[in-house]
């Protein structure tokens, strides 16, 4: 089974939070109090240095993905919230690994990497460091293929993701739903 | 030199004033020293505690009974983690508070240097936020962001942690305009939806059994006035929760009191045969719905509330809105206007009468055009709840008997004895449960507890507190024995502060809350509860901390000891009423049970009522 595959449990939050020291232990010891599972979690700076983006994909059977969505958005330093389903999702995932080979298996193993459209990365005596971006699943299935090889180290980033574009023919629902509950916002005052 | 230049900690203070703090509570230490030495110099009033968790109980208090923020400032490590229980006290009841805390020297976080502590770190789930000030020049900004959100959306607790250099450091005064914060992912929602708003007054309308489930956040809201006409213009009766008690009159012939674990049969079995609930700035806490499956299964619900979170958290919304609830409640106001609701004819709901002798033969609405409302329907009802309050009163007997002073009585006379608007503090356990019940509140902010964290000790350091925020007004904290034994030595900082708290200590000699438990559902298996009657002599503690101290052992005694403790106003009184360790408080819905399995006062069973 794979662990990363597209299903209904995971959904993937898009949060913007300000860039200020301490906020991803805001957004983690809320998930960790609160009993909510987190899947993975990427964090980067976003265009504009007063905000980073969090990528967390979330578990929502630990907790219904509401209540999710609106505990995080009660932390101060969370902007808003994008929220992605996983049929509504363009999701890519960066892995780099160092795999085992020999003069038998060389070959077969950066056919592998090209049939993936990988990239080798470095080459050692016994040893190739591999780099594969891509959707969820397909990293999954490298994954699960090179395994035989003999992997020395491996590493997944976590997922980043953005919203399906809209299509001429598909205008239904794709987009993101933006729950920054900005559309009805009005500083109390 | 210019005198806009001065240091970190001056800044602090004169930010302070600029919000136009006029107490704060706290006690000094190394971390925090920088900062104390502007308090001498400042219009702020500061109250020497005698424990951090005196000061942020007190700050609590102060807060509940003003609606402005309560304010406190310890020391580093020990400082910051005493306070860390009012500081998750404040947080489960929506108390705004702004605790500044002393840090170690910038470059000493992180080093285990002494009287660190991560107090941010510590604090950040029991806190609406927090900030580690790292440059001076930030604090008039903090300061007034601090209070901005302490105080707006759902209030709550914030903290300010800031480190003996930055409190040193040299900076230039200002004062940050309100565009000049910097909180862009903080803009809370306090107007309802119109739609959803018009929705719900149709369904309140339309209802056959509706109750009002009014919570705190009508206090926080200042939304008394509003709650009374939205009750009496559609006669939709009113339970009032722990957190709730006075925002709606007691006294009123709509107010069905307190519900939950032990609220009164009418209160709690209303909710459960209720066909539509409107919950106001309450959030279906486990006291209150006893187990959820079993709770109110015939309700629609409506769920006004300033934090979205709270809807569908426990139970699922029909209608949802997010908003201030004195906002919403106007809009409710209006959009019934517009549905045709007249405006309430004040005989139906007048005061004195009883929901049951308005009810069954009340008339019509006169003059009434609004075919759509029926106010017969919510007669029916209104009858029905008159009946259960006849059948099922809280009950209690005193009797002549050595050594059973009653706790209700106690506290049927004390309240019999002092003004309608006095405040009431309470601790928690039994006598916290018989104070909710057997007072009346008629006043909104007169009830301050510990509802949501339950936190023993609340009473002695709230009530003073709250005297602080009111001198006008007469203040009786009412407190077990074990709750006492908390924080009593904060009646010494009322003694030297001459704050006259009045202190009703119901001495059952037990942990009584646990001993009931264990009593009922572990077959009176009394593991640690038994504390002793004597030990501590009370009326010797008291008299050391510079109170009067008084001793009650009969019904006879009761009243003249108020009367004494009433004309006192120079120093504190305490009260040690030895009651009867027996008594348990009913009604009772035992954890985890349905709420239609409420166990009533067994005298009721027997019928010998
Ligand atoms: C700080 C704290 N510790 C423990 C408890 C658990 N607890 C709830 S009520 C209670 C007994 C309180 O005893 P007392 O103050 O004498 O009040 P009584 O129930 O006898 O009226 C205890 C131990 C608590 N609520 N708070
Ligand atoms: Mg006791």
């Amino acid at each position: 089974m794979s662990a990363y595959g597209i299903d209904k449990r995971h959904h993937t939050l898009t949060v913007l939070v300000e860039n200020k020291p301490g906020v991803l232990a805001r957004v983690a010891g809320l998930f960790a109090r609160r009993g909510y599972n987190i899947f993975s979690l990427a964090v980067a700076p976003s265009d504009d240095a007063r905000f980073s983006r969090i990528t967390i994909v979330v578990d929502v059977e630990s907790a219904p993905l509401d209540q999710i969505v609106k505990q995080l958005d009660k932390l101060i330093p969370v902007v808003s919230i994008t929220e992605l389903a996983p049929s509504a999702a363009r999701e890519r995932e960066l892995l780099l690994v160092t795999v085992e080979v020999s003069p038998e298996t060389r070959g077969q193993v950066i056919q592998l990497v090209g049939v993936f459209e990988g990239k080798i990365i470095d080459v050692g005596h016994d040893r190739l460091t591999v780099m594969l971006a891509g959707s969820p699943t397909k990293v999954d299935d490298f994954e699960d293929l090179i395994r035989s090889y003999g992997i020395v180290e491996l590493q997944r980033t976590g997922r980043v993701a953005l919203p399906m574009l809209e299509r001429s023919d598909d205008r239904s629902n794709l987009s993101a739903k933006v729950l920054g509950f900005a559309n009805h916002t009005e500083k109390a005052g | 030199m210019d005198p806009r230049e001065m240091t970190g900690a001056q800044a602090l203070i004169k930010s302070l004033e600029m919000q136009r703090v006029e107490v704060m509570f706290g006690l000094p230490g190394g971390a925090i020293l920088p900062v104390y030495d502007p308090i001498i110099d400042s219009s702020i009033r500061h109250i020497l505690v005698r424990h951090e968790q005196g000061a942020g109980h007190m700050a609590q208090g102060y807060a509940q009974v003003t609606g402005r923020p309560g304010v406190a400032i310890v020391t580093s490590g020990p400082g910051a983690t005493n306070i860390v229980t009012p500081l998750a006290d404040a947080y489960m009841d929506s108390t705004p508070l702004v605790v500044i805390t002393g840090q170690v020297a910038t470059s000493s976080i992180g080093s285990d240097a002494f009287q660190e502590s991560d107090t941010t770190g510590i604090t950040m789930g029991i806190t609406k936020h927090n900030w580690l000030v790292t440059d001076a020049n930030d604090i008039p900004r903090v300061v007034a962001e601090a209070f901005h959100v302490a105080t707006t959306g759902r209030p709550g607790p914030v903290l300010i942690d800031m480190p003996k250099d930055i409190a040193q450091a040299s900076m230039e005064w200002y004062w940050p305009e309100p565009s000049d914060l910097d909180l862009p992912g903080y803009h809370p929602v306090t107007r309802g939806d119109p739609e959803l708003v018009r929705e719900a007054a149709e369904m309140m309308l339309a209802a056959e059994r509706p109750v009002i489930y009014a919570g705190g956040g009508i206090l926080k809201a200042r939304a008394s006035e509003g709650l009374r006409e939205l009750s009496e213009r559609t006669g939709i009766p009113v339970v009032t929760t722990l957190m709730a008690r006075g925002c709606f009159p007691d006294s009123h012939p709509l107010c069905l009191g307190m519900p939950g674990m032990h609220g009164n049969y009418t209160a709690v079995t209303a909710m459960q045969r209720s066909d539509l609930l409107i919950a106001l700035g309450s959030r279906f806490d486990d006291r209150v719905t006893g187990r959820v499956d079993a709770f109110a299964p015939e309700a629609k619900v409506i769920h006004v509330d300033i934090d979205p979170a709270e809807h569908h958290k426990v139970r699922r919304a029909d209608v949802a809105i997010v908003g201030d609830c004195r906002l919403v409640i106007d809009e409710l106001l209006m959009a019934l206007d517009s549905l045709g609701l007249p405006h309430s004819d004040a005989t139906r709901v007048g005061s004195g009468g009883t929901p049951s002798d308005a009810a069954p033969g009340a008339p019509a609405v006169p003059g009434s055009s609004a075919a759509s409302f029926p106010r017969d329907r919510v007669d029916l009802w209104r009858a029905k709840l008159g009946e259960w309050q006849i059948r099922f009163p809280l009950v209690y007997a005193q009797t002549d008997a050595p050594g059973e002073l009653k706790p209700q009585f106690v506290l049927e006379t004390l309240r019999d004895a002092t003004p309608d608007d006095t405040i009431v503090a309470s601790g928690v356990g039994q006598h916290q449960m018989f104070a909710s019940q057997w007072w009346k509140f008629d006043y909104p902010n007169t009830w301050i507890n510990s509802g949501g964290l339950g936190t023993m000790g609340f009473a002695v350091p709230a009530s003073i507190g709250a005297k602080v925020g009111r001198p006008d007004k007469m203040v009786w904290a009412v407190d077990g024995d074990g709750c006492f034994q908390m924080t009593a030595q904060e009646l010494v900082t009322a003694s030297s502060e001459r704050i006259p708290v009045k202190i009703a200590l119901l001495n059952n000699a037990y942990l009584g809350m646990v001993r009931q438990w264990q009593e009922m559902f572990y077959e009176e298996r009394y593991s640690e509860v038994y504390l002793s009657p004597d030990l501590p002599d009370y009326v010797g503690w008291a008299e050391s901390m510079g109170c009067i101290g008084i001793r009650v052992e009969s019904p006879e005694e009761v009243g003249p000891a108020i009367d004494k403790a009433n004309s006192i106003d120079d120093r504190p009184v305490v009260i040690d009423f030895r009651t009867d360790a027996s008594e348990k408080v009913y009604p009772m819905v035992a954890a985890g049970a349905s709420n239609d399995e409420i166990i009533v006062d067994p005298s009721l069973m027997r019928g010998d009522n």
